[in-house]
């Protein structure tokens, strides 16, 4: 089986641009399979139910999320064996845009849209800079100009990658985009003992174990202070 | 050769590079007289965490974004495309599509015709893509003759097609002359102001109501935003075929904005349901059930009817003027 890593900030259109990129795969007989992180809510298993698409979804709830993905990428694989898959796909929203599910050997996929702003390929961490395609969303609704900007500023973060316009609407684009999922060489039995393309943020503080009050006292562990300088003096 | 330059000779001799160290957020002030690797030796581990930064990967992408830079720039300096020729794949149905080797060259307008989901977007894709018969359909296209080089396909900065439509808009907030400035920076033009005023002047002419450099982009009208947008495709943008999707006829001069185009010398394919916009194209394409059903030559018996077509257009755009004028309506003029 193919493990395809699909990550991207909320609402950037990775679903769709999943189901168009399926629908494209199906003509090719490949059979895939879906597994959705999100946070705290998702319906879209429902979409890709929907599709036939065999699914699961996996809620990390007050765990954060990307630890959920490493802590669980390993049994999903299994699931995807197990169904027979010849290609699986993960989906995950980046929530703090600083880390990246991606493992190295796996190829890793970032949804990114033009509307997000041209500043955003600044603004997101390894989840972009160490993908190996992305993929850039809702060209059809801004210029051209502002998709070339776009482009460019992704360049300039992730000279590596190759970056496609994939249309999560019509499918322009995902039929091309499927071409480069699916290849026989690449086939996995497990991820064990393979590792993550970025290391996850050191964390650890009274917050992270569930302390809820405000104030110095109840902080504890790996705890930093913004500078704020001293303009009062 | 980058592990021992200073920073500051890279710079000298890649000034673009900048544009990576601050996509990246490395400030590289103070430090030009280091070598990239000693810059990025001089973090923390607590920065390196903190920032996200994998020197590692750095260095890479630094080599592979200067290389593309480099490939960019030679490839700006070349003649650009002559002729995009596609070769016949198949219908819906598997029947061979109706034409032999169709053949665009540039300052050329084609119109494309035929019914919502007949293969427009599909073939506007296969154009894009280069299909080489991997695609659906089974095209093939060629670039100058030849099977084209995949950098049309993987390069982020070399798209072989730019497109316009109907649907498109500005979403940033900056003003006209901030927003041209932004996008010749990005495409790494040197006489920035000269190439900003001209795309000025040029989208005024297409434009029924003139517009300023300090206008915000998100504040054109429809008909300005639509000038602005063919001026700028037309003079900055690098990709040599420009798809038109419809443009509406309304605050813009259609037949300037496809004139300045084709003066740029962009191979323009434009799919539309208006007969004076579609009788403009030397040739049409028809397009049905996800194939190229036939070309069509526009004869000069529709070129005759263009002329006429484009007078009644006249008396409407000008009764239009009357009515926004507020005076009496009447056919006489």
């Amino acid at each position: 089986m193919n493990l395809v890593i699909f990550s991207g900030p909320p609402s950037s259109g990775k679903t769709s641009i999943i189901l168009k990129t399926i629908d494209a795969l199906k003509s090719r007989d490949i059979s895939v399979g879906v597994v959705k992180f999100d946070c705290l809510y998702t319906d879209d298993d429902v979409l890709y139910e929907k599709m036939g698409i065999p699914v699961k979804k996996g809620i990390s709830g007050a765990l954060c999320p990307d630890h959920y993905f490493a802590s669980n990428i390993e049994e999903v694989v299994q699931w995807g064996i197990k169904k027979g898959l010849d290609l699986l796909i993960t989906e995950s929203a980046g929530l703090c845009n600083r880390c990246s599910p991606y493992i190295k050997e796996i190829m890793g996929i970032c949804v990114i849209d033009n509307l997000s702003g041209i500043n955003t390929p600044k603004k997101i961490g390894p989840m972009l800079k160490s993908s190996d395609i992305v993929v850039i969303t809702k060209g059809d609704i801004v210029s051209q100009a502002e998709r070339e900007v776009f482009a460019s500023r992704v360049n300039s973060v992730n000279p590596k990658a190759m970056t496609m316009h994939v249309n999560g609407l019509t499918g322009q684009g995902a039929f091309e985009l499927s071409t480069l999922l699916y290849e026989k060489e690449k086939t996995i039995e497990t991820v064990k003992g393979m590792e993550l393309r970025f290391p996850m943020p050191s964390a650890l503080c009274s917050y992270c174990l569930g302390e809820t009050r405000i104030g110095e006292a109840y902080q504890m562990g790996n705890v930093r202070k913004m500078d704020l300088g001293e303009d009062d003096e | 050769m980058m592990n021992n330059m200073k920073l500051k000779q890279l710079i000298e001799k890649y000034p673009f590079i900048t544009d990576y160290f601050s996509g990246n957020k490395l400030d590289i002030n103070l430090e030009e007289e280091r070598t990239f690797t000693e810059f990025l030796d001089s973090f923390s581990e607590e920065e390196i965490e903190d920032f996200a930064i994998d020197k590692e990967s750095l260095t890479e992408n630094l080599e592979e974004y200067i290389q593309n830079m480099k490939e960019f720039l030679g490839i700006k300096e070349e003649k650009g495309v002559e002729s995009l020729t596609i070769l016949p794949g198949f219908d819906k149905s598997r029947k061979k599509e109706g034409f032999e080797t169709l053949t665009l060259h540039k300052s050329e307008i084609i119109s494309i015709v035929g019914p919502t989901g007949s293969g427009k977007s599909r073939l506007l894709a296969d154009i894009e893509w280069t299909a080489q018969k991997d695609t659906p359909t089974g095209r093939s296209i060629l670039v100058d003759g030849k099977v084209p080089d995949m950098k049309w396909r993987f390069s982020s900065n070399n798209k072989l097609v730019a497109q316009l439509s109907q649907n498109m808009n500005f979403v940033m907030d900056l003003t006209v002359r901030e927003f041209l400035e932004l996008h010749a920076g990005s495409r790494l033009v040197e006489d920035i102001e000269g190439v900003t005023s001209r795309i000025i002047k040029e989208a005024n002419k297409l434009a029924g109501e003139k517009f300023e450099m300090e206008t915000p982009i998100t504040s054109l009208s429809g008909g300005q935003s639509r000038a602005l947008m063919i001026a700028d495709t037309a003079i900055l943008s690098s990709s040599p075929i420009v798809l038109i999707d419809e443009i509406e006829n309304a605050g813009i001069d259609r037949r300037k904005a496809l004139d300045l185009l084709i003066g740029e010398e962009k191979i323009v394919l434009m799919a539309t349901h208006d007969p004076t916009l579609a009788l403009i194209g030397d040739r049409r394409i028809v397009i049905k059930n996800g194939g190229i059903e036939k070309i069509i030559k526009t004869s000069k018996k529709e070129k005759e009817l263009l002329k006429d077509l484009e007078k009644m257009d006249a008396i409407i755009q000008s009764i239009r003027t009357d009515l926004r004028e507020g005076r009496e309506l009447s056919l006489k003029k």
